[in-house]
């Protein structure tokens, strides 16, 4: 139970897809917080003493718990502040929201930035598969304003975060038209309400140093 | 009405492992339907159209894909009195983290060992401190989770079954290496749930073998 005297802070990283979907869980619950910046690819003494394992961010530390890996951190902070829910009370529909949030992690954002990037099969046939599994993401959302429904849930920060506010960086930096309007009605149109949310446009990075950014990571990609 | 369960599988697989042990401990009747991966059913082409894997959990005609995303919701869809995640959310976490981290680790690296040629050596290094990690996080735990059996016991006592292929192919020795996790899987194995899941090692062993054309 999260009580008054709560003390959470947050490590993050200002164009980390992962980080920037715990701060739009944290303010969707209305969580005070307290940002940590890292200045990535420098890691301070304290992200590797909170997260030995991977090393990465983001890492919560609520009280005197420590949590890392955003999709745990998202299913932690959904339990313990219970206000504005982000999974699904139905399993099934968790577990729907659990499946598609790991689909955009772990085949979308490699098929959507290394496979581009690297384009060993050939871009156009690389572009064509990344729409591919945007596909199925199409078909999830038709008819509805979010993946959850009416509101923002779980796969709405996962997909938002990556999707719309990283890898659509990306795919402009690379001049791609990924999701087009045409064959991507339902997504064109959760993205413009995602952008009327007032605290998802609180978490989007800055776009001109994002872009910035990306560009350097694409060049860097593409020479190794 | 009752519960229609169906599970699509291969006898060998890890991943399936956990879901078939997740039912068993919830006393899950359900229908075991053997995969051919080299010939895929229509349903298993139809009702995981994603990745086109197993396993594949089909309950009342809705399937369920991803091992631990299916442990989950065995878990919460048949609560009974035996709970397979912690309640308190910290401890979940803490759970998850760990199930998450076997995902992401342990058969990328444990595959290299025997599925790409020339990596046996780096790859049987790698997967021995994974497993070393995962050996201080049980520390003198009877299970990962305490006291009782779990989530990230089930998340990772499926690769038990396949430690003779690690060995073989990337000459080492898990049970030198790692005796604590060693006595920690054969408690395990004392569970029904996980003895009638898991194959007998050999019997792994010589299913890779012949994949590899080695007898």
């Amino acid at each position: 139970m999260a009580k008054k005297e709560d003390s959470v802070k947050l490590l993050g990283f200002w164009a980390s897809p992962f980080s920037r979907r715990v701060e739009m869980a944290l303010k969707l619950k209305g969580v005070p917080y307290e940002y940590l910046e890292e200045e990535l690819p420098k890691k301070t003494p304290l992200l590797l003493e909170l997260n030995p394992v991977h090393k990465k961010v983001p890492v919560l530390v609520h009280n005197d718990k420590i949590l890392s890996e955003s999709h745990v951190i998202l299913e932690y902070i959904d339990q313990t502040w219970s206000n504005n829910p982000i999974l699904p009370q139905d399993p099934y529909e968790k577990a729907m929201a659990r499946f598609w949030a790991k689909f955009v992690d772990e085949q979308i954002l490699p098929a959507g930035f290394m496979s581009l990037v690297k384009a060993e099969k050939g871009i156009e046939v690389a572009i064509e598969e990344t729409r591919e599994l945007i596909m199925f993401l199409e078909k999830e959302v038709t008819g509805k304003d979010f993946f959850g429904g009416k509101t923002l849930g779980f796969l709405d920060i996962v997909a938002g975060s990556m999707i719309s506010f990283c890898l659509a960086r990306a795919w402009e930096c690379m001049g791609i038209d990924m999701i087009s309007e045409e064959k991507f009605p339902g997504l064109n149109r959760w993205i413009e309400k995602l952008n009327e949310v007032e605290i998802v446009r609180e978490c989007i990075p800055p776009k001109e140093k994002h872009i910035e950014r990306m560009n350097k990571i694409i060049e860097r990609t593409m020479s190794s | 009405m009752a519960d229609e369960v169906i599970l699509l599988d291969l006898w060998a697989s890890m991943f399936g492992m956990r879901t078939r042990i997740a039912l068993a401990e919830k006393k899950v009747k359900y229908e075991y339907r053997e995969e051919d991966l080299e010939n895929k059913s229509s349903l298993l082409l139809e009702m995981n159209p994603v990745h086109k894997k197993i396993p594949v959990l089909i309950h009342n005609g809705k399937s369920v894909c991803e091992s631990l995303i299916q442990v989950e919701y065995i878990d919460e869809t048949w609560p009974g009195d035996n709970s397979l995640l912690p309640s308190d959310p910290y401890q979940r976490a803490h759970a998850r983290f760990w199930g998450d981290f076997i995902d992401k680790k342990v058969n990328v690296t444990a595959r290299r060992i025997w599925a790409t040629k020339g990596e046996e050596q780096e790859a049987s290094n790698e997967l021995i401190e994974i497993l070393k990690t995962l050996e201080a996080e049980l520390g003198d735990k009877h299970y990962f989770g305490g006291e009782t059996f779990g989530y990230v016991d089930i998340a990772l006592i499926g690769f038990y079954s396949w430690f003779g292929v690690y060995d073989k192919f990337g000459n080492i020795s898990i049970e030198s290496e790692c005796s604590k996790l060693i006595a920690w899987a054969k408690r395990c194995m004392q569970r029904e749930s996980v003895a009638k899941a898991l194959p007998e090692t050999e019997k792994v062993t010589t299913f890779i073998s012949q994949c590899l054309g080695l007898e």
